[in-house]
């Protein structure tokens, strides 16, 4: 199965030189092709499920804990101004 | 030709619970920018997110109260986006699988009751907020700054059924689902505080024609008047484009509250391929009956059967149930001063008349008041036993208001207990009947009517203190003498 590398490398922001796309290109196909051989089997007797685990409602109080090092995911920014984060023009 | 407008709304509901949807941090608005983040909502490499099962409550709660059907299984999605105000460059919603579904709401337009479908009740986490530098709007910014204290609040998203047919009935719809969402206490709804949040879905069809036309989304609307306003431009550029005989391009528009007009984005921009898939950190919701029928109890009375009761129960017009259900406050105030004081006409009347004026000019809300309703059922008692006149309870009922002191202390303080002293009354009576001669001859020549500027005068001497009916039956005594 073929797939558009440029779309999927656009979408998660990836810039790839022609090499690559040829190199993802195929091993992408190959996913896919692994994904359409799955596809043979019959699951008619199979319930759809998201999780590997029979886990659920895994929840938590609402009671706030304040992040005891909550400075230091500011330190994470390229720049910063007003204890904000500072980002490029967003649209042209 | 004649066109119909279908509209369906969007709208995104901030809960009110205390710290995030899926982290610990704290969901109080206003804080200093990036003080109410940790690891977990700004998406750091090696974190677990938990559902916040108050969160998860609140939303039942609410697909409830719009006759949802809650889903026996519901799952988080990831919706896979690039935006700065998202630090894990995905948000975690719900997709194919949504907490609940196929519910109703109904609206009042003219008079007239219509039904409302809802779509879908989902939970999600809300986004970080931008300051754009160099212009008012993300348009012509040179850079923008990120405050991630809002991201992962937690955010109920309730699709409704295209059954909207014009901007009144969406903004009706709007504010019912405010109304319902205050009065069960899972949202502040506030449009312009952005705590309730709606973008419209909006076509046109020819009359009388089934399939449904292209239709253009429209954000940006920040008040229900905007959401008339943006959807009544809306509904006017499409008939236009149509009338032409033009074609109407599937895109978001924004709502420019200053031109009111809505302005195209390139569609390209808006070309999302989201990616949805499952999120791997998050287990499924399955609720318990037990559960749910925890949930449904804290639900209390709707709006609905309470306006109802009001009307059947208590014998209120239907103005007043409407005012009195106004706000869930006053509603509150009113079904508390009712427990002690089994007049809901009286109750009304003076919640309606004199404490709603009040709080009006002077721009307060019934929660700002000191006045308890037990302390206004005390002064409707003692105009009740006659210790205070109707009249002056106005005056004391603000005096209250104003100073915060108790019915009690400022009826003693200003001496305004009625006068119930026969004594007293004739007293001034005779000072009154000495003044007025001239109005005493005339009554007494059979100039009946002129009785009640001598009643007057005496209501003025006691300060508004005597009855006047007794004072009449006093006066009339007196001069038949
Ligand atoms: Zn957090």
């Amino acid at each position: 199965m073929k797939i558009d590398v440029e779309a999927v490398a656009k979408l998660a922001r990836l810039g790839l030189s022609p090499e690559e796309k040829k190199l993802f290109g195929e091993q992408l196909s190959r996913i896919l092709d692994h994904a359409d051989t799955l596809k043979k089997l019959n699951t008619d007797k199979v319930e759809p499920t998201s999780h590997a685990i029979p886990m659920k409602n895994v929840l938590r109080e609402d009671k706030v804990i304040p992040c005891a090092n909550v400075d230091d995911i500011l330190l994470n920014a390229p720049q910063a101004e007003e204890h904000m984060f500072k980002v490029p023009r967003i649209v042209e | 030709m004649k066109y119909e407008t279908i509209i369906g709304l969007e709208i995104h509901a901030q809960l009110l619970t205390e710290s995030k949807m899926f982290c610990a941090c704290s969901t109080k608005f206003g804080a200093k920018p990036n003080t109410n983040i940790c690891p977990v909502c700004t998406g750091q490499p090696g974190v677990l997110p938990v559902m916040n099962q108050k969160a998860i409550e609140l939303a039942i709660k609410t697909a409830l109260a719009l006759n949802c059907k809650i889903e026996k299984s519901s799952v988080f999605a990831r919706k896979n986006y690039f935006y700065p105000d998202l630090p894990k460059d995905f948000q975690i919603s719900q997709y194919e699988l949504p907490l609940a579904t196929l519910g109703h709401l109904d609206i009042v337009v003219e008079g007239k009751k219509k039904r409302i479908g809802i779509t879908r009740v989902h939970l999600e986490e809300d986004a970080g907020k931008l300051v754009h530098k160099g212009a008012a709007r993300i348009m012509g910014a040179t850079e923008s700054l990120v405050d991630y204290n809002r991201t992962g609040v937690p955010l109920m998203e309730i699709v409704s059924e295209p059954d909207l047919r014009s901007p009144a009935e969406a903004k009706a719809f709007m504010e019912t689902l405010q109304h319902l969402l205050q009065f069960i206490g899972v949202c502040d709804a506030k449009m312009e505080e952005g705590s309730l949040r709606c973008d419209a879905n909006i076509s046109l069809r020819p009359a009388g024609e089934q399939k449904f036309g292209t239709k253009t989304e429209v954000k940006n609307m920040n008040s229900f008047k905007a959401v008339f306003k943006a959807l009544k431009a809306e509904e006017k550029r499409h008939e236009e484009v149509l009338s032409e005989g033009g074609k109407i391009n599937q895109e978001t528009r924004f709502f420019d509250d200053i031109t009111e007009q809505t302005i195209g984005m390139r569609s390209k921009e808006y070309a999302h391929d989201y990616r949805y898939f499952p999120e791997p950190d998050l287990v499924p919701i399955e609720p318990s009956a037990d559960w749910l029928a925890k949930i449904k109890n804290t639900s209390g009375e709707l709006p609905e059967a309470k306006r109802d009761r009001f009307l059947n129960e208590y014998k209120l017009p239907e103005a007043d149930a409407e005012v009195l259900l106004a706000t869930p406050a006053l509603t509150a105030y009113f079904e508390e001063c009712l427990k002690l004081y089994d007049h809901p006409k009286t109750i009304a009347n003076w919640l309606m008349g004199d404490l709603t004026a009040y709080l009006k000019t002077n721009n307060l809300a019934i929660e700002q008041i000191n006045l308890t309703p037990a302390q206004l059922v005390e002064m409707l008692q003692m105009i009740d036993k006659g210790t205070i006149s109707g009249k002056l309870a106005k005056t004391i009922l603000v005096e209250a208001l104003k100073s915060g002191k108790t019915i009690k202390d400022i009826v003693a303080e200003q001496g305004l207990t009625q006068i119930s002293d026969e004594g007293e009354i004739k007293n001034i009576i005779d000072e009154v009947i000495e003044k007025n001669p001239k109005q005493v001859g005339e009554f007494r020549s059979g100039k009946d009517a002129v009785v009640m500027f001598l009643v007057g005068q005496v209501m003025k001497l006691s300060k508004g203190r005597a009855k006047p009916d007794a004072v009449q039956k006093l006066l009339r005594q007196k001069l038949g003498q």
